[in-house]
């Protein structure tokens, strides 16, 4: 089999050379889901309860916050910015659903994901504006609204806790209902994905992210609109914390100003260890829902497999590294690759 | 003088265009007058504000005063997009690919065929793009990212994307700096094939065969103004070369005679795969050498070599007797070299940091008492060489980048004449300050020269470097290919040499 591969005469080396490279890509995402099904079928092996329909169900609805928000920061990513900010926006959004049914019990749920989701969509709003207007660096904007919003949370909860009791019954329905075995919460999620999955895909818009991300001044050059898409992104990322901030009330029922606080690092590294490129211009959301998948499994997984909650926090250190790591290498070989191409009589 | 060009068939025409910079005027008066079915050459000297006619005309920059009109009517171009809209496509001497995007991507961003619901139709874009490189007669892979592409090959994925909107005028700002042969060979066939279907085409290049080889007509710049435009046919290369140059060399260069001492600097057979091959030369103490050349022949990419910034293949270093180490400019210092680099807000300069930090940047282990840095020390030191050196700055705690383009220099200089060095090699000393400054920085080279230091200029401006040099080494496309001595050394024997006309090198 290698001896026939490497008899094949050189310029159809050259072309295998170009759709391997290409086939690389892809393994990125397919490495993660390797991943993912290895450390479920040990943990299963370990403990067979790990994949009973109650644990798949917690599986799939512990997974639902952090891929949501792992969608919209990888379209952030992915034209070289970040969005630290989501966390905070999460705990804003998620205070502010249940403030709403605290006022007006018989408000209806589309209610609340409309207020949610406007709330951060409105955060989100100010962080691209200030990125795109004052061209100020995503990673100081988003940090300094981090604080920001999360200020804004404690002031307005002053201490305050809402409690499940307080929610009404149909949105708490909601958290723990399933459709065909798969939690109502997690589809919110699939849908997220797939629609993020095909905008960046298929519309020039989507694909004018990957071109900010991979070289903006080139962006700029061809007459890309590089501060409105960023503005976008920031939006688009700020409206889906708001919606997994709905999304966290109604899992958990009772809230408090602290809700989300720290998620901004897990999103971060669910997205990088996704294979999103933290420079932009590569990487797709599902590689980023596989990410967060595999992170949030892993939380779910160790204590089963008797393992110190330290490690968790070890592991994903050294997934993140691990990731970056394979990252680096299979550029070099990408790069090393191509360049056999143009080998020249020079 | 031949007139001003008014031809009716103009299809896109810039008159009296004028840009400034804060105070750097990069344009002063662009002319010019595309007209379709014809290639036109624009040459002049490095600075001559040929790149900023080009942004004008890519949309990049918006004009101060002048016009654009595009088929007689007046066009304002606000950005790259307006541009591009307007049929003008712009190649520009480094590709501006994605590299983490296809090749049918990189052509048709922003512009994707559709099908229904507004999606990109990814079969179409294929397609086309193998469409267009069947145009182009080449082969290339659509789907393959343009990561890795060879610059020839980047400039055929720019031309096909100029294509695909089809461009009705198609600027090539230095196009083929960085072909080999062959690839010019095939790019000169795709822009006969353009001409022929009406495109009008502005191509700039320091390479007087090509330009004579492919355009029909030329227009000269210089310091950012327009010189002449003329049919290639009544002009010759030692006339256009005149009207580039076309300056005196006057008394701003206040040479004086110093006789050279031993060699300090010798550079043996030094060769970096694919950027300079087999550089040799010496450096005597007292003496001024230039290195001279087109932008892109390899001067700067030697003296950081020599200097150990970067790497080198094969050959040698050696300073006042004993061989440097490759790619160890601390070395290079502890023998007393000194580079002023090219760029000084990137390579000169810790644009952040006081006037006074960036003086003594240095020398921080000489003036620091048990490894500690005191703040006496270093205003000290700061005070003595920027007064030496007459450095105009209202606070020498200010951040450096709040002083002039000039002054900005003199820090450098200061940084580096205070660690006393033996070799000074100083890449483009006067680039981009005004011409007071100019002087005083000339008069401090031929200071230093007279008090024995060796000194190694790069510049691309011909006066400095036949005003300054004792001798003058010329580098085309990575090679040594001619030393002039002070005496011989002229505006066109430098640019003749530089343009690879002296036959042995071509």
């Amino acid at each position: 089999m290698t001896a026939t591969k490497q008899a094949a005469p050189p310029p159809t080396r050259a072309r295998g050379d170009v759709r391997g490279a290409r086939r690389l890509f892809v393994v990125r995402e397919l490495g993660i889901a390797l991943a993912l099904v290895l450390l479920i079928a040990v943990t299963t092996i370990y403990n067979h309860r790990f994949l009973n329909a109650q644990s798949r169900k917690d599986l799939m609805l512990g997974a639902t916050i952090l891929v949501v928000l792992a969608v919209g920061q990888a379209i952030v990513v992915i034209t070289r910015n970040v969005d630290l900010s989501v966390g905070s926006v999460l705990g804003l959004s998620a205070f502010a659903t249940g403030k709403l049914f605290l006022a007006m019990p018989d408000a209806p749920i589309v209610l609340a994901f409309l207020a949610g989701v406007g709330l951060g969509l409105l955060c989100g709003v100010v962080n691209g504006a200030l990125i795109a207007l004052a061209r100020v660096p995503a990673l100081v904007v988003t940090l300094g609204t981090l604080y920001v919003f999360r200020g804004i949370d404690y002031s307005w909860a002053a201490g305050q806790q809402i409690n499940a009791a307080d929610m009404p019954a149909g949105f708490k329905r909601m958290g723990t209902q399933t459709l065909l075995g798969v939690p109502v919460l997690a589809l919110f999620a699939i849908g997220v994905l797939v629609v993020a999955g095909f905008y960046l895909r298929s519309y020039r818009s989507g694909r004018e992210m990957y071109a900010i991300g991979s070289d903006p001044a080139a962006a700029r050059l061809s007459g890309i609109p590089v501060g409105w898409r960023v503005f976008t992104a920031m939006a688009v990322s700020g409206g889906l914390a708001g919606l997994a901030g709905v999304l966290y009330a109604a899992r958990f029922g009772t809230l408090d100003a602290a809700a989300g606080n720290g998620i901004e690092l897990n999103v971060v590294a669910a997205v990088v260890v996704g294979g999103v490129a933290i420079f932009g211009g590569s990487g797709s959301v599902y590689g980023a829902a596989l990410g967060a998948l595999l992170l949030s499994t892993i939380g779910s997984a160790l204590p089963v497999l008797r393992i110190d909650p330290f490690w968790q926090q070890a592991v994903v250190g050294a997934l993140i590294l691990a990731a970056i790591g394979l990252d680096r290498a299979l550029t070099a070989r990408i790069a090393q690759r191509l360049r056999g191409r143009r080998a020249r009589g020079a | 003088m031949p007139e001003r060009p008014d031809h009716p068939a103009a299809l896109l025409a810039l008159s009296g265009v004028r840009k400034s910079f804060g105070a750097v005027h990069a344009l002063v008066d662009g002319q010019l007058e595309l007209r379709a079915g014809e290639v036109h050459a624009l040459v002049g000297e490095n600075g001559a504000g040929k790149s900023t006619l080009v942004k004008v005309l890519a949309g990049v920059h918006a004009p101060d005063e002048g016009s654009v009109t595009l088929d007689g009517q007046p066009l304002f171009l606000g950005g790259p997009a307006d541009a591009r809209a307007a049929g003008i496509a712009v190649i520009y001497q480094e590709p501006t690919l994605f590299p983490d995007l296809s090749v049918a991507e990189n052509i048709f961003m922003g512009r994707q065929p559709l099908r229904s619901l507004r999606r990109i139709d990814s079969a179409a874009m294929r397609r086309r793009t193998v469409e267009l490189f069947t145009g182009l007669g080449v082969r290339m892979d659509p789907d393959r990212p343009a990561r890795g592409l060879s610059i020839a090959d980047q400039q055929l994925v720019e031309i096909a994307k100029a294509l695909s909107f089809d461009a009705r005028v198609l600027v090539m700002d230095e196009p083929t700096a960085a072909l080999s042969g062959v690839e010019v060979e095939r790019l000169f066939a795709v822009v006969r094939s353009l001409r022929e279907a009406g495109a009008a085409i502005l191509f700039i290049s320091h390479r007087f065969d090509e330009v004579f080889a492919l355009c029909q007509r030329v227009t000269v710049m210089r310091d950012g103004r327009w010189v002449s435009t003329d049919p290639i046919e009544e002009l010759t290369v030692g006339q256009v070369v005149r009207r580039m140059v076309g300056r005196e060399v006057s008394q701003l260069y206040p040479r004086q005679d110093t006789d050279a001492g031993d060699v300090v600097l010798e550079v043996r057979d030094l060769t970096r795969a694919g950027v300079f091959d087999g550089v040799s030369f010496d450096v005597r103490a007292g003496e001024i050498v230039a290195l001279a050349g087109l932008v892109g022949a390899g001067r700067s990419e030697v003296v950081r070599a020599v200097f150990g910034v970067d790497r080198y293949d094969s050959g040698e270093v050696v300073v006042a007797g004993k061989r440097l180490p490759r790619g160890r400019p601390a070395a290079a210092m502890a023998a007393g070299v000194a580079l002023v680099p090219e760029d000084r807000r990137q390579q000169g300069l810790v644009m952040e940091l006081s006037i006074e930090r960036n003086a003594t940047l240095t020398r921080r282990w000489p003036l620091s008492r048990l490894g500690l840095l005191g703040p006496r020390a270093e205003r000290e030191a700061a005070y003595k060489w920027t007064q030496r050196l007459q450095v105009k700055a209202g606070h020498l705690a200010d951040p450096v980048s709040t002083l002039s383009g000039g002054n900005q220099q003199k820090v450098v200089l200061a940084k580096w004449l205070s660690t006393e060095p033996k070799v000074l090699i100083v890449d483009e000393p006067t680039r981009g300050i005004d011409v007071g400054t100019k002087a005083e920085v000339h008069r401090l080279m031929s200071q230093l020269a007279a008090d024995g230091v060796a000194v190694l200029m790069v510049s691309s401006e011909l006066p400095e470097v036949l005003g300054m040099a004792d001798r003058v080494l010329v580098m085309h496309e990575g090679r040594l290919v001619e030393q002039i001595a002070r005496d011989r050394a002229d505006e066109e024997s430098v640019m003749l040499a530089a343009t690879g006309q002296n036959g042995d090198a071509a």
